[in-house]
């Protein structure tokens, strides 16, 4: 029976030769994460259950959300974890100074393999899926029971089949591929089902890419986003994944519930307008949004690559006057390859914010929270409202090219018409 | 499990960020989260909401943030069940693994108001309308995951395995 990469992944860990959608299956994990907000509930559901963890070396927690602690109820929630985490020998526990954004240090320490199947008390946990690994969002009890006994139920998914096809323009991204796709089938067009990607242009993309587009799926209610292991993949991993591991590539007749296409040649730079992620709109059709903060990070897009494009437009610019912009890289090792490129010069001789990585202003934590009426242009991943502060404040989802645009002209703004001012 | 209970009414796509926005996430103790439950869409909900009142919701309720937080505020404010045309996927994990029933109509819902008096059979899944007259049937749970709603949560399943 030929199989996608959600079923072969979904079987394999439940011992069984085939699967098919619909299916529940009991199955084995090999990664169980998270945070500093769902990890101190997830380990007190943990305690009622009266079993030790499963295996110290397959659980990771990521004290990164309200860390380094905001306030003093954030302090105590990493207190929890901490403590934790010495007590059961947790392996991949990191404290702030060797931390970052987790679903950034996990692919970069080579924690995620292809292949694996991850559950994690955060949503966006799909992102693994760009390095072929199934990898998927739960809350706290779910974790709690995968913390004492390493096992979570699936129901197998149908898998929609993103065909990618063309020639990906300069100007394009990962971040405006995911958000051109949840503008096309809304933020409830994958709800319970698994995104995978195929077609000629997959080549195309970067891992940063790839990171970016499988980390929105959620954003369509996708239960996981997987991406084939190729030559991108394959390098990506070579540098960094010690452990052996398989990967799972779809079978050629695999059965996908539809078929979404995407001509790469043909996408414009877009953003998601307030107050859902599939409120997408081709920026030149927006007219003059004045805006008043701009964030470049997160799990979404705080990596090397979405900093070199934001440098890129800011080197030798200023920031606009009326503009807070706040850099966040997504890892001490990107901070640091970021100060070694001269990125960070760039960043602060143009006036911008220059944080440690955290979640800090994606959720509306601490970092760059919105005033009333306030408008931000944010790389992050969600602009539900309220989510970055006030309740009247508003988030525009959207690449590092137009955020960093954004930021010198003081409006939504492309970085051809940052060029265009400047003629 | 029986319910009878007045609707709050919600449309689609109420977030987990709406249902308890994150910076109330700096605890997990349920009787502080339902203090600030809905109060992004609704600030008269929490003050007003009686033990036994059933919230209402259009389609992809819960979407967004994996927090359990959201349906434990809802569940610590009193509200014994939630009935939507459809749930975002990880909310609908987490209302069942906390005991907290969900109950999917589809377009059904449309017939649902606010402030119209709902009575709930949990065990079958029968909605009876006593505002209208309608009644609505939800849809099953699948194999297991019906035993771990009996059970009470997945905690109580789990332990009940040992």
């Amino acid at each position: 029976m030929p199989l996608t990469i959600a079923e072969k992944i979904l079987a394999h860990h439940a011992g069984l030769e085939a699967v098919e959608a619909g299916q529940l299956v009991i199955c084995d994990l090999d990664l169980v994460m998270a945070n500093d907000v769902t990890g101190p509930p997830a380990i007190k559901e943990f305690e009622k259950i009266g079993r030790p963890v499963f295996n110290a070396e397959k659980i990771a927690l990521i004290p990164d959300h309200f860390q380094p602690a905001k306030d003093i109820k954030s302090a105590d929630l990493a207190q929890i974890m901490r403590s934790f985490a010495r007590k059961n020998n947790i392996t991949h526990y990191y404290e702030q100074g060797r931390v970052g954004i987790e679903h950034v240090i996990l692919p970069e320490f080579g924690i995620v393999a292809p292949g694996m199947l991850i559950i994690g008390a955060d949503s966006h946990t799909c992102t693994y899926g760009a390095l072929n690994a199934f990898a998927t969002g739960v809350g706290t009890t779910d974790l709690a029971v995968g913390l004492a006994t390493g096992k979570a139920w699936f129901k197998v998914p149908e898998s929609i089949n993103v065909h990618l096809t063309g020639k990906k323009p300069k100007n394009i991204c990962g971040k405006d591929i995911i958000l051109t796709l949840i503008g096309n089938i809304g933020v409830d067009g994958a709800l319970y089902k698994a995104l995978e990607f195929t077609g000629e242009a997959v080549a195309q993309l970067s891992m940063t890419d790839r990171l970016t587009i499988s980390n929105m799926a959620i954003e369509a209610g996708a239960k996981a986003a997987l991406f084939p292991f190729d030559k991108v993949a394959q390098l990506y991993v070579a540098r960094r994944v010690k452990k052996p591991f398989e990967h799972f590539n779809p079978d050629k007749d695999a059965n996908y519930c539809s078929t979404v296409e995407i001509n790469l040649s043909e996408l414009k730079p877009v953003v998601a307008l307030p107050h859902l992620p599939d409120n997408v709109k081709p920026v030149d059709q927006l007219g003059d949004i004045k805006i008043n903060q701009v964030v470049i990070g997160s799990c979404t897009n705080g990596r090397l690559e979405d900093l070199g494009i934001a440098a890129g437009i800011l080197r030798g610019r200023k920031v606009h006057d009326d503009v807070r912009c706040i850099i966040i890289p997504g890892s001490q090792e990107i901070y640091k390859e970021a100060i070694r490129c001269h990125w960070i010069d760039i960043f602060i001789d143009a006036g911008c914010v220059v944080s440690c990585p955290t979640c800090g202003p994606c959720l509306g934590g601490y970092m760059g929270i919105l005033s009333a009426g306030e408008r931000c242009v944010s790389t992050t991943n969600r602009n539900f409202r309220g989510r970055m502060g006030h309740v009247d404040s508003e988030v525009y989802l959207a690449s590092p090219f137009i955020a960093a645009a954004s930021a010198v002209l003081g409006k939504i703004a492309t970085p051809e018409e940052v060029i265009g001012y400047e003629n | 499990m029986k319910i009878e209970g007045k609707v709050w009414r919600y449309g689609d796509n109420v977030d987990t960020d709406v249902i308890i926005p994150a910076r109330y996430l700096n605890t997990f103790d349920p009787a502080e989260l339902a203090k600030h439950c809905m109060v992004d869409i609704d600030q008269t909900f929490a003050a007003n909401v009686k033990a036994g009142d059933i919230m209402v919701g259009g389609k992809n309720f819960g979407c967004g943030s994996s927090r359990e937080h959201a349906p434990i505020a809802i569940k610590a404010s009193g509200v014994p069940g939630i009935i939507a045309a459809s749930f975002a996927r990880i909310f609908y994990r987490n209302g069942i693994n906390i005991g907290l029933p969900l109950l999917e109509i589809g377009d059904a819902v449309e017939k649902i108001s606010a402030n119209d008096v709902l009575k709930i059979d949990t065990d079958t899944g029968t909605i009876e309308n006593l505002t209208t007259g309608d009644i609505f049937h939800a849809h099953p749970l699948p194999g297991f995951v019906q035993e771990i709603a009996n059970a009470g949560g997945l905690i109580n399943y789990i332990k009940a395995k040992n």
